[in-house]
């Protein structure tokens, strides 16, 4: 039992290590940090407001992960974002129930996917490209839903979605930790993970060992549509309207990221959805750091381009090979970006 | 006809058609005053796209474009306001840091093998940081030597203006098509987007040319940032945002292959006349909401890969058959 475990966590210790090091720093800055207390029967504090204004990333990870392990990449999430929340919004002012609204925005982002899916496993075009034109077009499609307008709700219901909470927690944490374990349990304790990663390392040669991967395809684009389509709600309900313009603006690109981030391959094969979780949630923790030391916000971008490009560089295929020349046993390889890591981003 | 100019013909006919249309309609669209306001709104755009049509020929992508017009024009502010150099002198400067900030991603890209997306991506960040970082607000610019420029145009016949920076993105494109066809950087180019392997075997210098490449769109868009401050007469680290994607639909929509090695410079400038177009059709109707373009656009990215899949499985039959 104890190596079935120790693996992943071997696997996943750049991340875990870089994510201590960002909270420990957090600490450092900021004493409070750590602090939690229940108030009105739901948890506070800085720790449960990263795991909270993390959650469209990580939904949005989540989906990503698996369309970049099959070398693929979905850039429409953001504008998919926009759409949903915009469906959803609209639903909720004609006086729709929540129930239905939430089965309108779901399928939607589900047709999203689908298109996207369509695209690049049946007209095989290339997932950039593909995914760009709804990215373009996207943002146009949910102006026309919302007529131009920001649309404004207020319905206990959905807006639960948004600030709600379970057993203490808020809503948004709780579904992504939901959607995150069932999705890991879906690919990893059936074939399907192994299907996926073996369509990323070769497509052509998975197609001709009998995986259906049309079909394969078609349903990890459209699974990131879903995804999409739950930050959307997510967005849409806290901030109890839908802003075509500016809901989800850049946050395929931050999804990019906390998969890279996440120790996963942009040329796809194997992927770790907890490790693009865990990417999505060092992001915030970055973010949530900058604002809380008083740093100016203006640095944010900047801080975390370096954090990426040291990452990038870290897991760059020429800098692997220089590790493997110098590192005497090949299975070194493995230790030589932590100490790398948990000093830049300490900086 | 060779196959390879359809998608280029398709294009033009496309833009002759909706002009047409648009004509038809309102008989105005076709005077002097709105072909020179169609040349001068989308000049930074069109300088910026010269610069993704030589990324996206040799098989990469640029999405920090955006992010440096961004940074150009508030470092151009912030320098014209905090001291009294010249203009000039401030653009050469300017000049100078984009296309080093290019260089160095084409740099990272090719020695340390990393994806263009990525690289790029991370670059954008960082000269939208960069930007941050100079001013968050909106600084205005009061020189003299800018409003003599915003002023230079050339009277077109029937009382239209080739502005400055119109007329610098036609010269642009003409400078750009001499390079792409004429010299021996832009067979390289090309060479490159049909594969870097037979690229290197047949002795294309691949480290210099992907550093050139990645340089000139970083030069290409500090220039473009020059002419959107001397447009907005101001900088601002929140503008141009997502002008890569617009930048990238006009270099497909003028029919560059984007897998690379396949293309034109001169397509990318219909393809930016479209977009203008569309705009200048939605201004002129007025009851149209300005999110068509975006919808329209995206529809017209969506036709113009269709067309050039459609034309690679023909002549992939064309070549079984043969």
């Amino acid at each position: 039992m104890t190596s079935s475990f120790r693996a992943p966590l071997l696997r996943l210790a750049p991340q875990l290590i870089a994510l201590a090091a960002i909270l420990l720093l957090n600490f450092i800055m900021f004493p409070q940090f750590f602090h939690l207390e229940i108030q009105n029967g739901r948890l506070y504090g800085s720790l449960i407001d990263v795991l909270n204004r993390g959650a469209p990333v990580a939904l949005l990870a989540i989906g990503m992960t698996l369309v970049i392990a099959t070398k693929g990449i979905d850039l429409s999430v953001g504008a998919v974002i926009a759409i949903c929340g915009a469906v959803a919004a609209s639903s909720i002012v004609a006086g729709n129930s929540v129930g239905y609204t939430l089965v309108l925005a779901l399928g939607t982002g589900l047709l999203c996917g689908i298109w996207n899916g369509f695209l690049v496993a049946v007209l095989d075009i290339q997932p950039i490209i593909a995914t760009l034109v709804l990215m373009v077009a996207g943002r146009g499609i949910a102006q026309l839903v919302t007529e131009g307008i920001i649309m404004t709700f207020n319905n206990e219901g959905f807006i639960f979605f948004g600030s709600g909470s379970i057993l203490g927690l808020p809503m948004p944490v709780v579904i992504w930790i939901l959607a995150g374990i069932v999705i890991t349990l879906l690919v990893r304790r059936t074939a399907l993970g192994m299907l996926v990663e073996a369509i990323g390392i070769n497509r052509r040669a998975s197609t001709l060992s009998g995986i259906q991967t049309p079909i394969l395809l078609m349903a990890v684009y459209a699974l990131s549509g879903l995804c999409a389509s739950i930050a959307g709600i997510i967005v849409a309900a806290d901030i109890k309207g839908a802003d075509a313009n500016n809901a989800g603006l850049w946050l395929e690109l931050d999804a990019i990221l906390a998969v890279v981030v996440g120790g996963n391959s942009l040329l796809g094969g194997r992927f770790s959805i907890v490790g693009s979780l865990l990417g999505a949630m060092i992001i915030q923790s970055v973010n949530t750091g900058i604002l809380l030391s008083g740093f100016p916000p203006e640095f944010n971008l900047v801080i975390k381009a370096v954090i990426v490009i040291i990452i990038l560089v870290i897991q760059s295929p020429a800098l692997k090979s220089v590790g493997v020349f110098f590192s005497r046993r090949p299975e070194r390889q493995l230790d030589v970006p932590k100490p790398e890591i948990q000093r830049e981003a300490a900086k | 006809m060779n196959s390879k100019y359809l998608p280029l013909l398709a294009t033009i006919v496309i833009f002759i058609l909706a002009y047409a249309l648009c004509a038809v309609q309102y008989p105005t669209i076709l005077s002097t005053r709105v072909v020179g306001n169609l040349f001068t709104d989308n000049a930074f755009l069109g300088i910026a796209a010269v610069g993704m049509t030589f990324v996206i020929l040799s098989g990469g992508i640029d999405l920090s474009i955006g992010s440096v017009i961004a940074f150009t024009g508030v470092f151009l502010a912030v320098v014209l306001r905090d001291s009294s150099i010249h203009p000039l002198v401030a653009f050469v400067m300017v000049l100078v840091i984009t296309s080093a900030f290019g260089a160095a991603m084409g740099a990272t890209i090719h020695y340390l093998q990393m994806p263009p997306f990525i690289v790029t991506l991370a670059g954008m960040f960082l000269a939208r940081g960069c930007a941050f970082v100079l001013s968050i607000d909106s600084i205005p610019i009061n020189h003299d030597f800018y409003s003599q420029l915003s002023e230079l145009y050339l009277l077109l016949p029937g009382g239209g203006r080739l502005t400055l920076i119109g007329g610098v993105m036609l010269a642009v494109f003409v400078v750009g098509i001499m390079i792409a066809h004429r010299t021996r950087f832009g067979a390289n180019v090309y060479a490159l987007g049909g594969g870097v392997q037979t690229a290197a075997l047949m002795g294309v210098p691949v480290a210099r040319t992907t550093i050139l490449i990645y340089a000139l769109s970083g030069f290409l868009a500090g220039l473009s940032g020059i002419v959107f401050s001397l447009y907005t007469s101001a900088g601002y680290s929140l503008a141009t945002v997502g002008v890569e994607l617009d930048a990238i639909a006009a270099v497909v929509i003028g029919g560059t292959l984007l897998t690379g090695g396949a293309g034109f410079v001169g397509g990318t400038l219909i393809g930016i006349l479209i977009q203008g177009l569309i705009q200048t059709y939605i201004t002129f109707d007025g009851t149209l909401s300005s999110w068509w373009t975006k919808i329209l656009i995206g529809f017209l990215l969506f036709a113009f890969i269709l067309l050039q899949k459609g034309l690679l499985l023909l002549s992939r039959l064309n070549r079984r058959y043969a």
